[in-house]
């Protein structure tokens, strides 16, 4: 782990290799982990507390008349996405304008790729163009990763790959927890230690809910799956969690209780006899969410379905952060892109 | 501590290790003192003044600058912060990270903006400052109060309130808090 002041790598992407001192090009040369944002569990406990600071910075840029800053002037950051999404990529690119960079937004059913050009040479292609970073999204768990391994400058960033995760909402997620917590007079809370967190519905597909699984655990909240047995992984092997299934009685004991989407176009199989049952059992109802206690939260990564994982009017409780969560996701991919292309300071553990 | 200046130079990071005391605390309380009353002669109406100090060194000298100006013309002087981490010329050259927040509480439009920093040494800082300034409105004037002047300036920048000109090598580190200000060295950890 090498975040902090002291280190003097550099972690901009000189794709061009053109500036820099002899021993910036002879570091960019070597692979490293600090360069890229792939996994949540990268970043570790200290990591992950890095971004939340940093996020405190721009949570104030983002407040100005002005929220914009010179930081990323001359920088490119490509937004890569092969999946449709509003809230990730509208925030990733207005994260990147906020910090100057430049940005190129690609749409796989626009561009060549409907001529059958393959993804390696179409990441090659953009690389060539020289950028400093990819915000790759994809259906298919690890393609971040993959891509990661091709490129040789730019940074690549995972805006949620298949089933397996989604970082940058953990760590929106985190942050979001954190400020509600300052704002309700805790103060100097630097993790999410004792919290008890109870992640509901459809964990099987959610690569939401591994990110935040990785994240809350790493800084030390408890964390309880409530979801059908056919909707969890068919494995929990090394997931550090609680598991019921049975909501009502876990609600009285939380201080958030986290709603995941329930994602009708992966429903391949007959997971659920019907959306109505799965409401019945684990939806959440106004006379659940009067359950909670006193002061918890009520989140959702969006976007809600509204009366099958939540009530419509329970969405627009004042226990409910699912717009703060938005709002934090700029300021939080903003500390990400800074942490990458800015800062020097490795991201995540070597 | 003059935290900043030791991240910026190489070795990043690395010990202070103090050689000379060039003022104890009783000459920085006579030199915020004196600096007070130049902000006050200077600007008649200190209602339209807002005193602005640089994360982090800068922060406590604006805080005394606005009790000193209190006392003496018995208006609040409005107070503000400033990190320019994200306003560096040298982003990418080496590790910038924020180190505190910034808080400006107003609209700075037509008030006159002390900006207040510990060691004025290259200028680079003033530079970002004065950039990050502008994003907070178009201020009538602004104007620089430092502890120290080291010289060693790489832009066209001059304070209009200076503690102390203190001549120094430019591989010597000054470090300036309320207890004194210290000449030394940076040696590596």
């Amino acid at each position: 782990m090498t975040v902090g002041t002291t280190t003097g790598t550099s972690a901009t992407g000189t794709t061009t290799g053109s500036a820099g001192a002899p021993s910036t090009i002879a570091q960019a040369d070597q692979p490293r982990a600090g360069r890229h944002l792939l996994s949540i569990a990268d970043l570790g406990a200290e990591g992950i507390d890095e971004v939340m600071k940093l996020t405190d910075s721009f949570v104030e840029v983002s407040s100005r008349s002005i929220p914009k800053v010179p930081a990323l002037r001359g920088k490119t950051v490509v937004s890569l996405f092969f999946e449709d999404s509003t809230r990730t990529r509208l925030s990733f690119e207005t994260a990147a304008r906020r910090l100057s960079a430049d940005v190129m937004t690609f749409s796989s059913s626009s561009s060549s790729l409907k001529k059958g050009e393959s993804l390696r040479d179409t990441v090659q292609t953009i690389e060539a163009m020289g950028i400093d970073a990819v915000v790759v999204r994809h259906g298919g768990s690890g393609v971040p990763w993959q891509v990661s391994r091709w490129v040789h400058g730019p940074s690549v960033i995972n805006a949620g790959d298949g089933w397996h995760e989604h970082p940058t909402q953990a760590l929106l997620d985190c942050y979001t927890i954190r400020q509600q917590q300052r704002a309700r007079g805790i103060k100097s809370v630097p993790t999410l230690q004792g919290l008890r967190i109870a992640i509901v519905g459809d964990v099987r597909h959610s690569r939401v809910a591994r990110s935040d699984v990785i994240a809350f655990a790493a800084l030390g909240a408890h964390v309880t799956l409530v979801a059908p047995p056919t909707l969890l992984p068919a494995s929990l092997v090394g997931w550090p969690v609680d598991v019921s299934h049975d909501l009502e009685s876990v609600l009285p004991k939380l201080d958030v209780v986290y709603l995941l989407r329930l994602q009708k176009e992966r429903m391949i199989e007959a997971l659920l006899p019907s959306l109505r049952e799965y409401t019945a059992t684990y939806g959440l109802t106004r006379q659940r969410a009067d359950l909670l206690p006193e002061g918890a939260l009520i989140m959702h990564p969006g976007p809600v379905n509204r009366g099958v994982e939540i009530a419509a009017e329970v969405a627009d409780l004042p226990a409910s952060v699912i717009t703060n969560q938005v709002a934090n996701g700029v300021a939080v991919r903003m500390a990400v892109l800074y942490l990458l292309l800015g800062s020097g300071v490795d991201l995540a553990a070597a | 501590m003059a935290k900043r200046e030791r991240a910026l130079a190489p070795p990043y990071g690395g010990v202070f290790v103090a050689r000379t005391t060039v003022m104890d605390g009783e000459d920085v309380r006579r030199a915020t003192w004196r600096m007070a009353h130049e902000i006050i002669e200077r600007n008649p109406v200190t209602a339209d003044v807002v005193l602005v100090g640089l994360q982090t060194g800068g922060v406590w000298i604006a805080e005394r600058l606005a009790q000193v100006i209190g006392e003496v013309t018995g208006d609040d002087v409005a107070l503000g912060t400033l990190d320019v981490a994200f306003y560096r010329d040298d982003i990418g050259l080496r590790p910038v990270l924020p180190e505190a927040t910034t808080e400006i509480p107003l609209d700075l439009t037509g008030r006159t903006v002390v900006l207040v920093d510990d060691v004025l040494f290259t200028g680079r800082t003033i530079r970002a400052a004065l950039n990050a300034l502008a994003d907070y409105g178009r201020a009538k004037s602004v104007q620089l109060a430092v502890m120290v002047d080291r010289g060693h300036r790489e832009l066209p920048i001059r304070p209009d309130y200076v503690g102390k000109n203190l001549p120094t090598r430019r591989d010597e580190m000054v470090d300036a808090t309320e207890a004194g200000v210290v000449i030394g060295d940076v040696t590596a950890k």
